[in-house]
This record gives structure tokens, C-alpha cells and sequence, in this order.
């Protein structure tokens, strides 16, 4: 499949996964599971910079639309985009990892720590970027910092679950372009 | 990009709906009973020298006295699990509704007010949000408060504002005031569950548990008030006489 359909199909799959299946879970208001950034941490390394942060602007707005908030999603979103290629840079062991393999994977990035570590810090900054804007239109700084702990921990979990549900198929790309 | 959100919503909606259809015929069954009971043929006077009869001419003398005017929409789209949350009703400008009118769900319980309207959709804002604020009557004794959400449980709301000197007890139902143009008087919004005094002012703070089943909501009544347009114009030019 070529990238064009498998990303489009995966954008269209998270935003349906989130709205239609996760946003009508309700646990607890402080505990929020938040998956369709996964099509970000997912995005081949090849695109340039440019390219991550318009896709990213494009998921975040779709899912503020169906959610009628006024843009917290397409902030967090393209901020979690604007930090990936330099937390890229910072975890992928220096033998030229990311030339090797097309996407973030466990494969890729040399082992599970590193993939762990990735998804969690974006999804922290996410996270708390989300509920920072909301918290500054409501108030109330607690709710805000037990709102960011309980939903990254169970949006990590959500991650890891959906990694191992869906083998992705890592090519060996060869240093050969 | 409310028309193509709207869209997929109704989509969803129309297989999710089938879920529901249980409770919602009770609820439609239930609300019908209780305008059946308003018939005039329900009454009878023992008397049989006054006789009942109807006018025979055939001019709607009702029509230019309308104030309220109930239109049915069904919900395509609904949350309880955001801090803000709104209904989307597959109904909207083409087909006559319009902006800030309150919404009810088929017993006549709040359920919010229309803030946006496109062309085939609208949007609610509900009870359910934050930014909320509904004035509101306790049935017995008639005071005043607003009813606004803590964006902790969908199914409990916060009335403010009652003094102490009023007599509250668990149980008791709490009413739209009819203050605002928004809302005819008498609607339920829910019943007292916990009456907490507040020490620093000399006022309660009530909990109180919605009337309407928030969660499964499928169809509601926009209630357009005819006359919003003329009083809404007049207090805009009061307040501009007094600045």
C-alpha cells in the first residue's frame, strides 16, 4: 500500500476510533483517553517539517470540529509535531536509525524504552497543553495536573495496546535510495 | 464544517438510535398520557342544565395569542464526558429554527439552549457545560437561584443563590423562573438531593439531580419563543437610554 492511502486511511480510522468510541467512555471526568494523535507519532520520518505540522493542524481541527471547542486540539496537536523531529533526534540510538526504517516503531527505535519514552513525552506535552487551555478558560490548577497525570498514563497504555494490536510491517530500507 | 460533521454524526446516529429505542418509547408514551389528560373531553360537569358547546365560527382565534411554538428535532450527536458538552440536532435553518431558544426533551425537562444553527444542523449547548447558566424557580415558595454545572457528574447540577430564609427538603423539584426570554416558566430541571449551607454568606448551595436522562437523549423539542425578538429589542434599547 502506498504511504498516500495508508496514512489517509489511518487518519480517517483514528478520528472515527476517537470520536465515535472513546469520547462517549465515560470513566471519570478527570480520566480522558486521547488516540488519534497516534496518526503524528505514526508519521513516516521522511516528511519535512512543514508537511508534520499541516497534517497535525489538519487531525487536531477535524476532531475540535466534531467536538465544537474553539482550537485546543489543533494547538496541542501542532505542538506535539513542531517537538517530535528534535525527540527524534534525541532518542534514536546514532547509527543512522531513521533512515533505516520508514515510521516510529518499537523496531525502529531500537527497543522498547526508547518507543515508550517517545510516545509518553508527546503525550504528556499533549495532554497538558489540552488542559492547560482549558484550564485557563475554567480555573482550577488541580484539576488540571490530576487531569494531565491520569489521562497520559491511560493514553500510553491505549498506545502500547494499538502497537501490538496492529503489526506493522517494518522494511529494512537499505542506505541505497 | 458543522454540515460535514453533522453528516457523519448522522450516520452514527442512525444505527446507535436502535439502542435506544426502549426508553424512548417510554418516555414518548409517558408524555403523551400526560397531554391526553388536558383534553376538554376529559371533563364532565355533573350539571346537565349548563350545556358545552363550540364556537361556530370558523376564524383561529387562537393563532395571533401563540407565544410558544414546540418544534420536534431529533439529537445526532450528544456527550456527557467534556467539560463542555453539546447536542447536535439534525435540524436547522431551512427548517425554521433559530438561535438562543431552549431546548427540552420529550417530558418537558431542560436540556439546554441552541447557540449556533446552520443550514441543516444545529448546535446545543447543554446543561452539561461550564459555562451555563439557567435561572431557576423552586416549585414551592418560588425563590429564585441559578442552576449552573460543576463539570464533575453528568448527572448533578449546582442551584445557587437560594437564601436560608427559604424552605428546602430533599426531593423537592426546581423549576425554569420564566425570567428570561429563553425559557417558558414551569419546565422541571431536576430535584433537590443535597442541601449544603454555605458558612461565608447567608445563602445554600443545592445539589441537585437532572430531571433530564442526559445520556440517552434521541428526540427534543426546541421551544421558540415568538415573542423573544420584540422584548429582546426593547431591553437592548432600555439599556442604551440608561448609559
Amino acid at each position: 500500500m502506498s504511504t498516500l492511502v495508508k496514512n489517509i486511511i489511518r487518519f480517517v480510522l483514528l478520528i472515527l476510533a476517537q470520536v465515535f468510541v472513546l469520547d462517549k467512555i465515560h470513566v471519570n471526568y478527570l480520566v480522558t483517553p486521547y488516540i488519534y494523535f497516534l496518526f503524528i507519532l505514526w508519521m513516516p520520518f521522511q516528511f519535512s517539517r512543514a508537511l508534520q505540522m499541516g497534517l497535525a493542524f489538519a487531525l487536531g481541527f477535524t476532531l475540535d470540529s466534531f467536538n465544537h471547542n474553539p482550537g485546543f486540539h489543533t494547538a496541542a496537536c501542532v505542538l506535539i509535531a513542531y517537538v517530535r523531529p528534535y525527540l527524534i533526534n534525541v532518542l534514536i540510538p546514532q547509527e543512522a536509525g531513521d533512515i533505516n526504517y520508514n515510521e516510529p516503531s518499537i523496531k525502529s527505535m531500537g527497543g522498547f524504552i526508547p518507543y515508550t519514552l517517545y510516545a509518553g513525552i508527546l503525550t504528556f506535552l499533549h495532554n497538558s497543553w489540552l488542559f492547560l487551555l482549558e484550564a485557563w478558560q475554567f480555573g482550577n490548577v488541580w484539576y488540571f495536573i490530576a487531569k494531565t497525570m491520569l489521562s497520559t498514563i491511560i493514553t500510553v497504555v491505549l498506545i502500547l495496546i494499538t502497537e501490538l494490536l496492529f503489526n506493522r510491517k517494518q522494511q529494512f530500507r537499505t542506505n541505497t535510495m | 464544517m458543522n454540515e460535514i460533521t453533522g453528516r457523519a454524526n448522522t450516520q452514527f446516529n442512525n444505527v446507535s438510535y436502535y439502542f435506544a429505542l426502549k426508553s424512548t418509547n417510554d418516555s414518548l408514551v409517558k408524555a403523551n398520557a400526560v397531554l391526553y389528560n388536558k383534553l376538554k373531553s376529559d371533563f364532565e360537569f355533573p350539571d346537565t342544565i349548563n350545556k358545552v358547546s363550540i364556537d361556530s365560527i370558523k376564524i383561529d382565534s387562537v393563532l395571533i395569542g401563540r407565544k410558544y411554538l414546540y418544534k420536534e428535532a431529533k439529537v445526532v450527536a450528544n456527550s456527557v464526558s467534556s467539560p463542555t458538552n453539546y447536542l447536535v440536532l439534525g435540524r436547522g435553518a431551512n427548517q425554521h429554527l433559530v438561535k438562543d431558544i431552549g431546548v427540552v426533551d420529550p417530558n418537558n425537562c431542560v436540556v439546554g439552549i441552541i447557540t449556533d444553527v446552520s443550514s441543516n444542523f444545529a448546535v446545543v449547548m447543554s446543561l452539561l457545560h461550564k459555562d451555563s447558566k439557567i435561572s431557576a424557580k423552586l416549585k414551592k415558595g418560588g425563590d429564585a437561584g441559578t442552576v449552573t454545572w460543576d463539570g464533575h457528574d453528568p448527572t448533578i447540577l449546582t442551584l445557587s443563590e437560594i437564601r436560608k430564609s427559604a424552605k428546602v427538603a430533599k426531593g423537592d423539584t426546581v423549576l425554569t423562573s420564566g425570567y428570561t426570554t429563553t425559557f417558558p416558566y414551569g419546565l422541571t430541571i431536576g430535584t433537590i438531593q443535597e442541601i449544603i449551607p454555605e458558612k461565608s454568606t447567608s445563602r445554600y448551595t443545592l445539589k441537585l439531580k437532572t430531571a433530564a436522562n442526559f445520556s440517552n437523549l434521541q428526540y427534543v423539542y426546541a421551544i421558540d419563543n415568538l415573542q423573544k425578538d420584540e422584548i429582546n429589542r426593547l431591553l437592548e434599547k432600555a439599556k442604551k437610554e440608561s448609559l
